[in-house]
């Protein structure tokens, strides 16, 4: 099945893709959700541990305010209802990296439900995607195996489980089904990710980073044939673990289960595991199989009960969402949508508005973040904002430029030396000795030793000739090793040479 | 001087601070005592004698340095029922999944008593995860009822029971799920209170059941109870479902009660606990004991909890449904037993050896009632349904303190029961908890006090009243108490050189 030649366009004339999107974010609180043990990625193995996040008999939860507080936050700006009144439950499922082998989550009381995110598919099209519900729960361990082949379970030799993460506050976010949107599906889903990550981002409560696993999704995914009413089983794609792989991934879940169906085969009940190599999706464990979760309420806490004049004020608080920002400041900076876009996925935005808030014009700032700036950090292969280079730096070098203490060529070189370390453009220009030649005797000077040394070239300009002028330009530029101002070098000339431009 | 193992814990304490007596001879006293009898009684499953001792020398140093006493039970010797986690001392809960392992901290109600001075003497014996009404069920062997060592001592904490019965410690900590306090207490002629839940934090209890589970103490007399009482009791931010309200004046309540006057007191019989079920020796104790507060001026009134008689089918679906989730931890990964590793074995295999060869038949038998109680499709019928006759007894007591003050009965229907005499069968086992598990559905507290006895066999009154107005039930078993011959000093055989 892996050889079908099925193309999405064509496959969704013919069957209606239904999606779902489980979204899992770690929060970035200080401490861990039901204990007082750091949060930091990355410590060696064990060593961010308690008897509460080990699970040991005796050590009860408690629940951590300030990931409750980040729920509601996330809640709130996904338009959802905040419950006056909810448990916590317990999962029961045996496995080593669950300290006690069953996740405290939350079941059928979900801290925040029934709400939705406008999702810009492309620009002028925005598709709403339901809330279902945000609920609040802990991480689990991490394991590894060792000595398999695949880094899977079966076959490896030995198992070895960091509880760092156990106990991590993770922020569960699932979509209503989505429905309706056709070819665009694989687009809806990478765009619902990424407003959800900027909306999240936005809040503070998570450095959502894929890549780290502190925000990763499971898409849910069904056909059914163009028309009919009841919905196609559905599988379950894990291990999604970047934005053009959520696309992907519905892709190639939609071409995969089309083919099934075109076969007259079934589309099994299934989860499935995303290979970011090969694009394609292999099945994991079969869902028929599952466990029974054995859901019931956590005895161990008390029911969260938000008070509503907290929630008012969390309400209240919340800072402008990303969309909004986004529209406010193309208005400002008088920029078309598909610009805003430009800047959005180069990772400008934010340094772009810090410029212009440090006294740059927008339109030098985006030129400066998206052209040699983001060339530069195309070269090394880094986010825009992880280059030596700061807003206020910018800032001040087009300042040097809009006073014509710097041209542009100029400007690059001192650029050069600010992304190099050597300090602030003030002080690599004064360093360097950069400096655009002001002084007219010295240009005049240089410019009547260019003629004098280009007697052939001056004569040109003299008879009319004045695209000649760019020998004598060039000569003076070199005798000012580029300091000086073009324009006013070739004025110069022309004048000089009695010729006016 | 008279043998400091048959004082009150209240007079060591004085005689310690007045320097009569140091906590080294208090503590060597019980040692010795241990050493004695507890060949016969097993009461103990592990007695930590240097630490004990170390314990008493801080205590008597302190003392000495001019010190005032940490707390009225500085230097008094503590017997901890082996559920609760104490750091670098083995904690097993009576368990073979557990054996060996040594926890690396302390449960709050361990630090509070090490910081009133508490010296601890040892973990006592108990039903294994405190799943059981005899001690029968522990994995290292049962205890034995002083009073006749042919028959048990109660459960699940019949080894904190017996230790108090046999004089091996003037104080115990005991944990209550269904009875477990009261119970032993009950059958062992000794005093055992279940505070209110979340009266005494639950943090570094190991849970069976973390709705009904609460620890409390265990004493011979109830002045020592509450004594230890209010050295346990109190908020702990490390348990969220602790109660963050000052703890009730227990001991004022004991002192008031022993005055013997109980005149406005309402003290009501609940019609559903009929007699039928109950030993006639254990329905004549109880008619003497109401008589007697009678006397002391209390009002007894008849009072209807209708839907008590649904207290024992709720209570095993929620204590199992629970202890299924509790106790999925132990399976061979991090601490305790592990067996079944072979080089091909995968990882669900070892782990269901590890429990098939860890757990005892009770345990297994509560895993797999509430493993069904909870599955998909079943949830509603079981526990939800057994949530809602919680809340429609928690109305029935609600009820009733709105006509009397405190509610008495029984403590158990039947004395001390001959050992191996309600093994084969559960449900005879599980009736012994019948007059004490209403209470901790409801969540109030309630005391087991002795009122007497049936053919030489201790009975006990229990005493239960709304939630945090545990000072109630202290007065009125303290004003009971006041009335009667102290059972132990003269009725219990002695034990040395006894063997069973």
């Amino acid at each position: 099945m892996t050889t079908t030649t099925l193309s999405l366009e064509d496959v969704l004339t013919r069957y209606e893709p239904v999606l779902g999107l489980e979204v899992h974010v770690e929060l970035g609180t200080r401490t861990k959700m039901f204990c007082g043990c750091p949060t930091t990625f990355g410590a060696e193995p064990n060593t961010q541990v308690c008897p509460v996040c080990l699970g040991l008999p005796g050590s009860l939860p408690v629940a951590n305010r300030a990931a409750v507080e980040a729920t509601i936050r996330i809640g709130l700006a996904l338009n959802c209802q905040i419950a006056t009144w909810c448990r916590f439950a317990r999962k029961n499922y045996f496995y080593p990296d669950m300290p006690k082998n069953y996740q405290i989550s939350q079941y059928d009381e979900p801290l925040c439900f029934d709400g939705w995110l406008d999702v810009e598919v492309e620009p002028g099209r925005t598709v709403r995607v339901g809330i279902e519900r945000v609920h609040l729960e802990e991480d689990t361990g991490k394991t590894q195996h060792i000595g398999g082949a695949t880094g899977r379970i079966h076959g490896a030799t030995e198992s070895l489980v960091d509880y760092n993460r156990a106990g991590i506050p993770l922020v569960e976010i699932v979509t209503k089904p989505i429905t309706g949107t056709g070819a665009l599906a694989p687009a809806v889903a990478r765009a619902y990710v990424t407003t959800l990550r900027d909306v999240i981002r936005a809040l503070g409560v998570s450095d959502v980073r894929m890549e780290q696993g502190s925000l990763r999704c499971d898409v849910n995914t069904s056909l059914h044939p163009v028309g009919a009413t009841e919905w196609g089983t559905r599988t379950e794609t894990k291990n999604v673990n970047s934005l053009r792989s959520v696309e992907r991934a519905v892709r190639s879940e939609i071409l995969r289960q089309a083919a099934v169906l075109d076969a007259g085969g079934q589309v099994i009940q299934e989860t499935r595991h995303f290979h970011e190599n090969t694009g394609e999706t292999s099945p994991g464990r079969s869902k028929e199989t599952a466990t029974d979760y054995r859901y019931f309420p956590e005895p161990d806490l008390v029911p969260l009960a938000p008070d509503p004049a907290w929630v008012e004020k969390l309400r209240a608080e919340l800072p402008e969402m990303p969309a909004v920002r986004r529209r406010r400041l193309a208005a400002a900076w008088k920029l078309s949508d598909a610009d805003m876009q430009a800047i959005v996925n180069a990772g400008a935005l934010d340094l772009i508005e810090a410029t212009v808030a440090a006294g740059a014009a927008p339109e030098a700032a985006r030129k400066w973040w998206l052209g040699e700036l983001s060339r530069v950090a195309n070269e090394q292969g880094v986010e825009l904002s992880e280059l030596p280079v700061t807003p206020t730096h910018v800032a001040e070098l087009q300042t040097l430029v809009d006073s014509g203490r710097l041209n542009d060529r100029l400007a690059r070189v001192v650029l050069e030396g600010v992304l190099a370390g050597e300090g602030t453009p003030e002080q690599v220009m004064a360093a360097r000795g950069l400096e655009v030649v002001s002084d007219l005797g010295a240009l005049e000077a240089a410019v009547d030793e260019a003629i004098a040394a280009n007697a052939d070239a001056a004569e040109k300009v003299r008879g009319g000739k004045v695209a000649a002028a760019g020998v004598l330009v060039g000569a003076v530029m070199k005798a000012t090793r580029g300091q000086a101002d073009a324009k006013k070098v070739r004025e110069l000339i022309l004048r000089k040479l009695g010729v006016e431009g | 001087m008279t043998d400091l193992t048959t004082m009150s814990a209240a007079e060591l304490g004085r005689l310690i601070a007045a320097g009569e007596v140091s906590a080294v001879e208090v503590t060597q006293a019980h040692l010795d005592r241990i050493a004695a009898v507890d060949s016969a009684v097993h009461a103990f499953l592990y007695v930590d004698a240097e630490g004990a001792l170390e314990q008493a020398r801080a205590v008597d140093a302190a003392r000495a340095a001019g010190q005032a006493p940490a707390s009225p039970l500085a230097g008094v010797p503590v017997a901890v029922k082996d559920v609760i986690v104490t750091k670098g001392i083995p904690t097993t809960c009576a368990s073979k999944i557990l054996e060996g392992w040594r926890p690396p901290y302390d449960a709050t109600i361990v630090e509070r008593m090490r910081a009133a001075g508490l010296v601890m003497l040892g973990k006592t014996n108990m039903d294994e995860f405190a799943m059981g009404s005899s001690t029968e069920y522990s994995a290292f062997g049962p205890t034995y009822n002083p009073w006749d060592l042919s028959r048990i001592p109660g459960g699940s904490g019949g080894g904190s029971a017996a230790a108090l019965a046999a004089r091996e410690a003037p104080l115990a900590i005991g944990t209550d799920t269904g009875g477990s306090i009261r119970q032993p207490a009950a059958v062992t002629g000794t005093v055992g209170a279940k505070p209110t839940y979340g009266g005494v934090s639950r943090y570094g209890l190991v849970a069976f059941s973390s709705s009904l589970d609460q620890a409390g103490p265990c004493a011979r007399t109830v002045l020592d109870a509450a004594l230890l009482h209010e050295v346990i009791a109190g908020y702990d931010e490390r348990d969220s479902t602790s109660i963050p309200q000052p703890v009730p004046p227990v001991v004022e309540a004991a002192r008031r009660g022993a005055e013997g006057d109980l005149s406005g007191v309402r003290i009501g019989l609940v019609r559903e606990f009929s007699p039928e079920g109950a030993e006639p020796g254990v329905v004549a104790a109880l008619q003497t004991s109401v008589e007697t507060l009678a006397k002391l001026g209390a009002e007894i009134v008849e009072v209807s909890c209708p839907h008590f008689s649904y207290a024992l089918p709720a209570y095993y679906l929620i204590a199992p449904s629970e202890c299924s989730s509790n106790l999925a931890r132990f399976d061979g990964v991090r601490y305790g037993l592990r067996v079944g590793e072979t080089p091909d074995s995968t990882l669900e295999e070892v782990m269901a050896a590890t429990r098939d060869a860890g757990f005892g038949p009770e345990v297994k038998r509560r895993i797999i009632l509430g493993t069904y109680a909870l599955s998909a499709g079943y949830y509603d019928q079981f526990y939800g349904q057994a949530q809602k006759v919680r809340t429609l007894i928690t109305r029935d007591f609600q009820a009733a303190f709105e006509q009397v003050d405190v509610l008495v009965s029984a403590t158990t229907p039947f004395v001390a029961f001959p050992l191996g005499s309600r093994t084969a069968d559960p449900y005879q086992m599980y009736l012994a908890d019948l007059y004490t598990i209403p209470a901790n559905l409801y969540g109030g507290p309630a005391i087991s006090v002795p009122c007497g006895l049936s053919d030489g066999l201790p009975v006990g009154l229990q005493v239960m009243a709304p939630t945090m107005a545990d000072d109630r039930m202290y007065r009125i078993a303290a004003a009971l108490e006041s009335t009667q011959e102290p059972l132990l000093s003269s009725q219990v055989p002695t034990l040395e050189g006894k063997t069973r």
